[in-house]
């Protein structure tokens, strides 16, 4: 279930294993993006882009703006 | 709304090809002499002279940056309240501001300093315009 989260909140969910997804185009996250954060832009953010992605450790998905 | 743009704001770290530039938060020093909006500005003059800066930033308990108290101000009743002489809200930058826009915008107002704050308002410290532009190349 998605839930909207704090970046206060954020830190300990990533020291417990949680993995980012920035789904920013490409070229935004070669500049800079959250450390350990891997891209899958949100137009190709589907079930196969997604299957690599460990089900028993939350996930945080973030843009620009929103967490 | 928090997300990349507040992560960054907060002078947190991050990776990719700007990742390492010089940025306000990078060169953010924490020396500045702070005090509570009740302090007495008799002993935070003596702090503010021994100091490198011509000021003082008044800050709430939890780091809030609520002022700016200048040495010129300072003159008058020791005793009087940091909250009676401040100049309320002072302009900040954020920590991820690079240091050479920073450096340019300081240079154009002639100024010398720039307060550095996350985006809660909290005091991250400050940036001198002469190290922004030596790292800013």
């Amino acid at each position: 279930m998605p839930t909207r989260i704090e970046i206060d909140r954020l830190r300990p969910l990533l020291a417990e294993g949680a993995q980012l997804i920035e789904v920013l185009p490409a070229a935004e996250y070669e500049e800079q993006h959250l450390p350990g954060a891997v891209n899958i832009p949100l137009k190709r953010l589907d079930a196969a882009t997604t299957a690599s992605l460990d089900r028993g450790n939350p996930v945080v998905v973030y843009c620009w703006d929103y967490l | 709304m928090p997300g990349k743009s507040d992560w960054l704001a907060r002078g947190l770290p991050s990776e990719g090809e700007l990742a390492s530039r010089p940025t306000a938060g990078s060169c953010a020093h924490d020396d500045v002499i702070t005090c509570r909006l009740d302090e007495p500005v008799g002993p935070v003059l003596e702090r503010i002279d021994a100091s490198p800066y011509g000021f003082a930033l008044v800050v709430s308990d939890g780091g809030v940056l609520l002022g700016r108290l200048r040495r010129s101000a300072l003159d008058g009743d020791p005793q009087a309240p940091a909250e009676s002489l401040m100049e309320p809200g002072p302009s900040t930058v954020r920590a991820d501001t690079p240091a050479a826009e920073l450096a340019e915008r300081l240079r154009g107002r002639e100024l010398n300093t720039a307060i550095v704050s996350d985006p809660e308002g909290r005091l991250v410290g400050v940036a001198r315009r002469r190290e922004l532009e030596h790292l800013a190349g």
